[in-house]
């Protein structure tokens, strides 16, 4: 459920930095990045997981499944975070910059 | 357990060979950016963030199922030789696993960006065959 989450977020984001010049600008690059390299691991997990468990994987507990989508959801909201923190720190359109110097 | 530390150490290394390469091509007055291509340097960025980027994720991950801790050893596996010996194991294949798969995605990618920017013509080619 982590891995599906953490694709649909990083298929999302590609999509919007592909269409957006507005959304490269404001370095969506770094989502992707993100997004991309985790799926890329998470993939390995369940490879590994699947040829541990076989078909097993596939039907997962509800319970487990539901923790496992807390945690992807939880994933996305933290590479948010991370992005903002980025594109506050970068400031590419120098926006936080000139709201600081304004109410100086 | 600690599958993120190889990509992660990967991570490490290629974030000083970007550094090293980046000064050697700013030293040679490359013409990557002025012929239009993508600087080796920065392709070299692809991979970091990606390395960077999915380690940071899978450690916040290992933080959930509570496998590393804020605390000394910081891996809760470390704390007794045969979920060591585990954890080693795990990061030998798994975490190398990963580590070589995001490199041969990148890799991948790096092919295709310099088979497309060797078919476009770069403004100074252009100008030669008009």
């Amino acid at each position: 459920m982590t891995l599906l989450i953490t694709v649909i977020a990083a298929v999302i984001s590609t999509l919007i930095w592909y269409v957006s010049p507005k959304a490269r600008q404001l370095k969506a690059g770094v989502l992707l990045y993100m997004f991309w390299g985790a799926s890329l691991m998470w993939l390995v997990d369940a490879v590994v997981e699947y040829i541990e468990a076989g078909a097993e994987f596939f039907t997962p507990a509800a319970a487990d499944m539901l923790n496992d989508a807390f945690l992807g959801v939880s994933v996305v909201a933290l590479a948010l975070v991370v992005w903002v923190i980025f594109l506050l720190v970068k400031d590419p359109t120098g926006q936080l910059k000139k709201t600081l110097t304004e109410h100086k | 357990m600690a599958c993120f530390l190889a990509p992660a150490t990967e991570a490490v290394v290629t974030t000083v060979l970007q550094k090293v390469i980046k000064k050697k091509e700013e030293n040679h007055a490359e013409e990557c950016h002025n012929d239009g291509k993508i600087c080796f340097s920065d392709k070299l960025g692809w991979l970091n963030g990606m390395l960077w980027g999915g380690s940071g994720l899978l450690a916040f991950e290992h933080l959930w199922h509570g496998e590393i801790t804020p605390f000394f050893p910081f891996l809760t596996a470390a704390s007794n030789p045969a979920d060591t010996a585990e954890m080693l194991h795990e990061i030998a294949t798994s975490g190398t696993a990963m580590a070589a798969l995001v490199t041969l995605v990148w890799a991948g990618m790096v092919a295709v960006t310099s088979k497309l920017s060797a078919k476009t013509p770069t403004p100074q080619k252009a100008g030669e065959t008009a």
